[in-house]
């Protein structure tokens, strides 16, 4: 296949990819090109480009990036092709931390809600790391990957109970549930977008320390544990990476589907590569593949628009399902690569 | 003996600066919204973008309909409004095309995250969401204060709705007043309670509801704690009617025997379920469905029914 791609040269199509992508989303919105052309002498259109477009385009590379990343990392750390950044309860936490938050303070404890200074943004991200701290809890550490697994498989099974539980008792909340649960760029602001590139810089520079750990690990087991390398502490942190990075992207677009799976999978059929470049790699492709889907999303049925969790589940799924076929028509599996 | 002076010479400017301000034409009002935070109105505003029905069934019963620019895919009465631009939903708002439209008020339920978006980027926002007969006298009393309609004509209007809910209470025989009440919402089924809107307008009539407050305004009912109940009047919305008959022991309750089962269309549900000027319009079409079982099980049919059942 075209593992020939050098990684740098990979790298600097996907960038430039994410930026074209960028400029395409100060164009699309429900105003069209509109905006553009009055945004001369038109301080709102000037306002819907440089404060509602660029942020939230920006916010969907910012958070797809997140998402790409911490689903290079996953599926690093547990050896396996269909970890995804969820993996370890971060999603159910993060809408039972929505849910509970929604319960609490949507029926008119608002006062309060203000007080705590904490928004439905900052719930989210608490539950999903609250999960995260759960799971770990529950497998007694980081260091049998298997019993992480599955701790992270029954947290997201019983935090979803919950939060079903909850949505049940104050059935006025699932509505309000169920738009977060799509996934939206629409609310992302400046200040959002500033967050989430810090968290992404700060978790793409503690995955780089340990890229080569990753790499060792492809080897199996064993064959890491005989090379070395601190395993115990790249696993602490690369659970925190995942959950920091999956919380601060779930709390500010929601729950996006697939783009934490497929971008690592595309980028590991695309070029071949060692874990430092995977990693950097796989969170342009997540930014590009995210922030192009939301272009898609405003787009598609202008003025009105998608929520962009639902095309990338369309897109995702689609992508995964024919790259499958295609392994399996041409011999090649996907764990050949693993 | 300085500082004394200097303390009155203050005293009395900030004094002189508060009687020019009472003293200007056109005031700036403060409004509470539903987070008890301030939201300060300078002008009355022109252009308003309503993301809540019964937000926009306010305004156009305060006859401001014609100020609306943009209104929620959900809004749909009065008819005048079906033609203005909708901007998304209550929860999916389209930031874009609101900040497009130039909106001097944007009227939005309390937990959105629209609202705060929208806020951030510099529109004025008022988050009002009425729940229950309190809830809408102050969301109307708000709403026409932040419209800038004087406070005479409001009340004068608001009063005539509360005639009519009063009215409707009236109509009520003695017969309709004993009868206790199943008011279904959604086929799951989620029932509402006395604490919920419509059950507070059938409290008001004096009729019992077999749901207490106690038990949340919307619960999920379990299907026999109705047939243990045996409800004497069922109200449900149209999507209810062809689930209730094929539910265990259903077909043994005595208002579905007796045919004291009100259907309620959708533009009737929208009428009962939003906490808005148009509580006197669902308050009426309740007592006509409770007149109308009350007199059905005075007929011999009805009153054979019940007999059998005993």
């Amino acid at each position: 296949m075209t593992a020939q791609n050098s990684a740098p040269r990979m790298a600097l199509m996907l960038l430039s990819l994410g930026l074209a992508a960028v400029l395409l989303g100060t164009v699309a919105g429900s105003q069209g090109l509109q905006a553009w052309w009055a945004a001369g002498n038109d301080g709102v259109s000037r306002q819907i480009i440089l404060d509602i477009r660029l942020p939230r385009s920006l916010g969907a590379w910012l958070g797809g990036a997140l998402l790409g990343l911490a689903g290079a990392v996953a599926q690093g750390l547990f050896r396996n092709p269909l970890a995804d950044p969820y993996l370890l309860g971060s999603a159910s936490g993060a809408s039972l931390g929505v849910g509970i938050y929604l319960s609490l303070f949507g029926g008119g404890a608002w006062a309060l809600s203000s007080w705590l200074g904490l928004g439905l943004t900052g719930a989210a991200f608490l539950g999903a790391v609250l999960a995260v701290l759960l799971t770990l809890l529950l497998a007694r550490g980081v260091q049998q990957t298997l019993r992480l697994l599955l701790a992270g498989v029954v947290v997201g099974v019983v935090l979803g109970a919950v939060t079903s539980l909850i949505s049940l008792l104050q059935p006025q909340v699932l509505q309000a549930m169920q738009g977060f649960m799509l996934g939206s760029t629409a609310f992302v602001s400046w200040l959002a977008c500033f967050t989430l590139s810090m968290v992404l810089a700060l978790c793409m520079a503690l995955a780089w320390v340990f890229a080569r750990v990753l790499d060792a690990l492809s080897l199996g087991e064993a064959t890491a544990q005989s090379l070395g390398v601190p395993l115990y502490w790249a696993r602490l942190v690369l659970v925190g990476v995942i959950s920091l990075a999956t919380g601060a992207a779930v709390a500010h677009i929601g729950l996006v589907a697939f783009v934490g799976l497929a971008a690592p999978h595309l980028v590991r059929s695309l070029v071949r590569c060692t874990y430092a470049w995977r990693l950097f790699l796989s969170a342009l492709m997540g930014g590009a593949m995210l922030l192009l889907a939301d272009v898609m999303a405003r787009v598609l049925f202008a003025p009105q628009e998608l929520p962009v969790g639902v095309l990338t589940a369309v897109l995702g799924g689609g992508y995964l399902l024919w790259r499958v076929y295609r392994d399996a028509d041409t011999g090649s599996g996907v764990r050949g690569r693993a | 003996m300085a500082e004394r002076w200097r303390a009155l010479r203050q005293a009395l400017t900030w004094l002189g600066l508060v009687v020019f301000g009472l003293l200007q034409p056109a005031q700036a009002i403060t409004v509470l919204d539903d987070r008890q935070q301030k939201v300060q109105i300078t002008h009355a505003p022109q252009r308003i973008v309503s993301l809540l029905p019964s937000l926009t069934e306010t305004v156009c019963a305060l006859s401001q309909c014609y100020k609306l620019v943009g209104l929620d895919r959900f809004s749909n009465w009065p008819d005048s409004v079906k033609s203005v631009p909708r901007v998304g939903g209550g929860l999916d708002p389209n930031i874009e095309s609101i900040v497009a439209l130039k909106p001097d008020l944007v009227l939005a339920a309390g937990s959105t995250r629209g609202a705060d978006r929208l806020q951030a980027l510099g529109l004025t926002v008022l988050r009002l969401e009425p729940r229950n007969h309190a809830d809408a006298q102050r969301v109307w009393r708000t709403v026409a204060q932040a419209l800038h309609v004087p406070a005479v004509d409001s009340e004068r209007v608001w009063q005539g709705i509360e005639a009519g809910v009063q009215a409707a209470v009236q109509s009520l025989s003695t017969a309709a007043r004993q009868q206790r009440v199943y008011f279904e919402v959604s086929p799951t089924p989620y029932g509402a309670s006395e604490s919920s809107f419509m059950g507070e307008t059938l409290t008001r009539m004096g009729v019992t509801n077999i749901l207490p407050a106690s038990m949340g305004p919307f619960p999920q009912v379990n299907p026999e704690w109705v047939v243990q109940a045996q409800p004497d009047v069922i109200m449900a919305g149209n999507s209810s009617r062809a689930s209730m008959l094929q539910r265990p022991g259903w077909g043994r309750l005595r208002a579905m025997q007796g045919q004291r089962l009100c259907v309620f269309k959708q533009d009737e549900s929208d009428m009962l379920v939003r906490a808005g000027p148009r509580m006197a319009e669902g308050a009426k079409l309740m007592a006509q469905c409770l007149n109308r079982a009350a007199a059905q099980a005075d007929t011999p049919a009805g009153q054979e029914t019940r007999g059998a059942l005993r």
